[in-house]
């Protein structure tokens, strides 16, 4: 594996201000460029032509919030396997037998979440 | 050291304009798809063959009047678009576009960043485009683009667990995280040097990766987050003017950024079989490699809109149940069995 020093991280910098600069220089542009007819109707959110009813900020269901948590618990032990990945080939079999353990937990957790329906869609 | 900062200067540039360049012809490949597959013309008004039909969808974008409803949050009603575009660009800084041009005995990489983390570099800059989505539909004060986010933000990161996990097992083979060695190992002809491409070795790791890839550009069969018939716009149902052009922008760029990620890991970057044999001037070899690349990205992005007009959409318990409860414990059986294999192969 090769050795990446911090220089190696600076044409992302460059990168990262050519395109910055483009976003901002744009958002500025169309700013100044579109026309400026703006009513008390047009300024309303949109919806579907009817007035529009109350704040959009309200609950919602409490499923997406479930995959939310589960993805970071289940991002963090993928984010794990990486480096075993990367050295699989110098861990040999004692790397291997060791990563089916941990995938085998990985997987009672994931019929737990199975089983207690968190990933059901239809009520 | 200033002439290699003069042309990291020089493909930083170049890299950003193609990059515009192709995703602007990306929806005119894709109107001409459309049409093809649906028998029609498509556009065909601007220019020879409607040819100049992106650059006048650009100037009507930037033309138009900008909307910022009411009640929407202003700051981060325009905060949303950016970070989508910035993260789109951002994310093709690693991957790599050619072998290496030799100028003046001097070695040039084709490509911006070699970092030795490559992998997981575009995983962290992908993962912040669903703040993006997230940001624009929970500012707008709509209720569709909030529907539209939360349904968004909820695929991409179900996805993104399959896509991790997926590649893991092409990363036990190739043994690096860095896109240059992934594509390097792919090279080589006939002889002494031979190499396959990973497909061969990961069939099954690609066939997940493409399918979690289509999840994450939002694009059709999985593209409940801007579904027209039920939530309007989805997510940019409040946007306008070039705040709307910076998301329909950042999906063609993130089409465009993960066709050149599935094409160097599965299918050998920039190397063309048997290109070793032929005897041809390195250089020339080089830019060969990188017009057989960008074909391959071609085919790819072909391939995006042809599915798009082929399948219908998803519902939403059908799309989550196949992140979940298919494609991952899918693709941990593939670390499995690669993992078997390679031991049983020593």
């Amino acid at each position: 594996m090769t050795n990446t020093g911090l220089v190696d991280y600076l044409p992302i910098l460059l990168m990262f201000l050519l395109a910055a600069g483009f976003v901002g220089v744009t958002m500025v542009v169309t700013h100044w460029l579109g026309p400026k007819r703006k009513t008390k109707v047009k300024l309303q959110s949109f919806e579907c032509g009817i007035e529009s009813k109350g704040n959009a900020r309200q609950a919602f269901p409490i499923k997406y919030f479930l995959v939310a948590i589960l993805f970071v618990l289940f991002d963090v032990e993928v984010i794990f396997m990486y480096p075993w990945a990367v050295n699989f080939k110098e861990f040999g079999i004692p790397g291997f037998i060791e990563m089916i353990v941990f995938i085998g937990l990985l997987l009672v957790g994931f019929f737990y979440i199975i089983k207690k329906k968190a990933l059901e869609w239809e009520d | 050291m200033s002439e290699v900062l003069t042309f990291k200067l020089i493909l930083v540039f170049s890299i950003f304009g193609v990059t515009l360049l192709i995703a602007m012809y990306s929806t005119y490949l894709e109107r001409k798809v459309a049409a093809f597959i649906q028998d029609r013309v498509g556009p065909d008004r601007a220019g020879p063959f409607g040819l100049l039909q992106p650059l006048a969808d650009g100037v009507k974008m930037f033309m138009k009047e900008e909307i910022i409803p009411n009640v929407s949050n202003k700051f981060l009603f325009i905060v949303g678009p950016c970070v989508a575009m910035l993260t789109a660009i951002m994310a093709g800084v690693v991957i790599p576009w050619g072998g290496t041009l030799t100028i003046n005995g001097t070695q040039y990489n084709l490509q911006i960043a070699d970092l030795n983390i490559g992998i997981l570099y575009i995983f962290g800059v992908v993962s912040i485009g669903v703040y993006g989505i997230m940001i624009g539909g929970w500012a707008s004060n709509n209720k569709f683009s909030l529907l539209g986010a939360i349904r968004a933000s909820a695929q991409m990161i179900s996805y993104e667990l399959a896509m991790g996990l997926s590649i893991i097992a092409l990363i036990m083979i190739t043994g690096t995280l860095s896109l240059q060695e992934i594509a390097a190992q792919q090279g080589g002809g006939v002889g002494s040097d031979w190499n396959m491409w990973n497909i061969v070795y990961q069939p099954i790791g690609f066939m997940i990766f493409i399918i979690c890839a289509f999840a994450e550009c939002n694009r059709m069969p999985f593209d409940l987050p801007e579904t027209e018939t039920e939530l309007v716009g989805g997510y940019h149902t409040e946007y306008s003017s070039m705040k709307l052009g910076f998301y329909l922008f950042a999906e063609y760029i993130n089409m465009f950024t993960s066709s050149a990620v599935m094409a160097t890991l599965y299918f050998g970057g920039y190397n063309i079989p048997f290109i070793n044999d032929l005897g041809l001037d390195p250089n020339v070899a080089t830019i060969l490699g990188t017009v057989f690349f960008f074909m391959k990205i071609g085919f790819f992005i072909f391939f995006f809109m042809w599915i798009r007009w082929t399948l219908p959409r998803f519902r939403y318990d059908q799309l989550m149940n196949l992140g979940w409860k298919i494609l991952i414990p899918l693709a941990i059986a593939n670390v499995a069995v690669t993992g078997l294999v390679m031991i049983l192969m020593d």
